[in-house]
């Protein structure tokens, strides 16, 4: 499983890359391998305000209906508008083109609470049962 | 404390996820549950329903019990032959929705849901009381059972010189050896594919199962399905899952299985005077299908409406990996099944149409 270092980590399993102002946000390889095939997604609108641990969107694998937290508040400023009609990009490229929307981050003390890659992985490896 | 399988241990080396189901500790994926449904759909797959449970039914008395306690009329049944039955309670609630094999001339045998087999078996002995010459036999934990299922399994049994299994009807049974271990095999199945449900003593469940996986080749792909997939293929199927279209609180009448209620023919049996009830006031809900059109997938428990009213809830939904839509099963005050129709999802009103069920047939299904 990946853990790009470059990244920063959520303890719901969303990743955050961060480029001046702008968060990139998606879901971990960790969490689209639990979800399974991922066959809907739901996003908010270019312009919405999220705010930091309110869910921003939803991911629906066949079984299940998932939450998105947003890691960070701020507001959204692009949309990746491949996933409605690709939402297996998640599965395939959950860093890459599975990447859900990019926000215009509001306060930066909010990427305090991130995890490294390295603390995301110890992270995933206390919580896992078996 | 979860039960498992006897194959508990093939399904951890084979990569599966497990999910409690039924007080079972169940596979629910191998290799993702659209690769395991499409799978089914264009070759086979192998399945291990060994939760469900059985109960056989000997003696003088046999066939008179079967006609009491299920819906179905058993008497149509020569031996070799099964049929889908529904157990009601005297009120038309569903205790369970079976399949009902004859393996004898005094010998029937119900497959139960796992979730269900301890109600069945409390419920057909206190039955039993009514019936004389009846012997009830639960043989829930000394029968697993494997279903092998998709447009070629047929091939998949050829080939292992099962010669029995191609030979059955739809809907036939018959005791047989698959790959030299002793089988119950009948032509049934519980994903709208051509299939066998291979009913074997526990002890020998992993040869069976090994044996069945072992055909498999690049030319007749052969894999391990989980439960994620038996619902996905069930409900595009338009098969009832215990639960969910089915309960204590729903009628098989309601559940739009009135084609396995024998109200006339076959006599009085549990539940027959509310069926007859319910079915002479015309029914207030049926079960239908529908299908989304706007995205969104629409899950059980989602409010169902029409016109700003609540007019029921769906029951069963999913986004169908055959047809790419989001189908669900629903029930739905009688009056509204044909109005325009609404799913609520997350606070918002998706349009929604009924459609004909099944929303899959396969090709050669007559």
């Amino acid at each position: 499983m990946e853990f790009p270092e470059d990244l920063k980590y959520t303890r719901e399993h969303e990743w955050v890359s961060i480029e001046g102002s702008v968060a990139t946000i998606g879901i971990t390889d960790h969490a689209q391998e639990q979800l399974g095939d991922v066959v809907f997604v739901e996003l908010p609108s270019v312009g919405d305000r999220v705010e930091k641990a309110d869910a921003f969107g939803v991911v629906e694998s066949t079984k299940a209906v998932s939450d998105v937290y947003a890691p960070l508040s701020g507001e959204v400023a692009e949309v990746n508008d491949d996933l409605p009609d690709n939402p297996e990009l998640i599965n395939e490229d959950p860093y890459g083109d599975g990447w859900m929307v990019k926000i215009t981050l509001g306060d930066k003390a909010d990427l305090d609470d991130l995890m490294t890659a390295d603390e995301y992985r110890k992270f995933i490896e206390e919580s896992a049962p078996e | 404390m979860s039960r498992r399988t006897p194959l508990f241990d093939l399904h951890r080396t084979a990569g599966a996820r497990f999910t409690e189901f039924s007080g079972w500790e169940m596979p629910v994926q191998y290799a993702g549950i659209i690769a395991e449904h499409n799978l089914v759909r264009s070759s086979a797959g192998l399945f291990d329903v060994s939760h469900m449970g059985e109960l056989e039914i000997r003696g003088s008395g046999a066939l008179a019990l079967c006609q009491r306690v299920a819906t179905n009329d058993a008497s149509k049944l020569a031996v070799g032959q099964a049929q889908y039955t529904v157990w009601c309670t005297d009120d038309g609630g569903t205790i369970d929705d079976t399949i009902l094999y004859r393996l004898g001339p005094e010998r029937y045998m119900f497959c139960v849901n796992a979730g269900n087999a301890e109600a069945c078996r409390d419920w057909i002995r206190e039955q039993q009381k009514h019936v004389p010459g009846a012997d009830v036999v639960d043989r829930c934990d000394e029968l697993g059972l494997i279903a092998l299922q998709g447009p070629r399994a047929v091939e998949v049994a050829r080939r292992l010189a099962a010669d029995a299994l191609p030979a059955l009807a739809r809907f036939g049974c018959t005791e047989t050896t698959v790959a030299g271990v002793p089988v119950i095999a009948a032509r049934t199945g519980y994903t709208g594919e051509d299939g066998f449900e291979l009913f074997v003593e526990t002890f020998q469940v992993a040869q069976l199962w090994q044996a069945l996986l072992e055909v498999a080749s690049d030319d007749l792909p052969i894999a391990p399905i989980g439960l994620g997939a038996r619902d996905t293929l069930r409900l595009e199927a338009a098969l009832p899952l215990y639960g969910h279209e089915l309960s204590r609180d729903i009628s098989p009448l309601e559940a739009g299985l009135g084609w396995a209620v024998k109200l006339s023919g076959k006599g009085e049996f549990v539940g027959s005077r509310a069926l007859a009830a319910q079915k002479q006031r015309g029914l207030a809900r049926r079960v239908v299908g529908i299908e989304l059109r706007e995205a969104g997938i629409a899950r059980a428990d989602y409010p169902v409406k029409s016109g700003g009213r609540t007019v029921g809830v769906v029951t069963s939904g999913t986004k169908s990996p055959t047809l790419g839509t989001a189908i669900a099963l629903a029930l739905l005050a009688s009056e509204s099944v044909d109005a325009p129709l609404s799913v609520e999802i997350r606070g918002r009103a998706i349009q929604a149409e009924r459609v004909r069920t099944p929303f899959y047939r396969r090709d050669d299904a007559r």
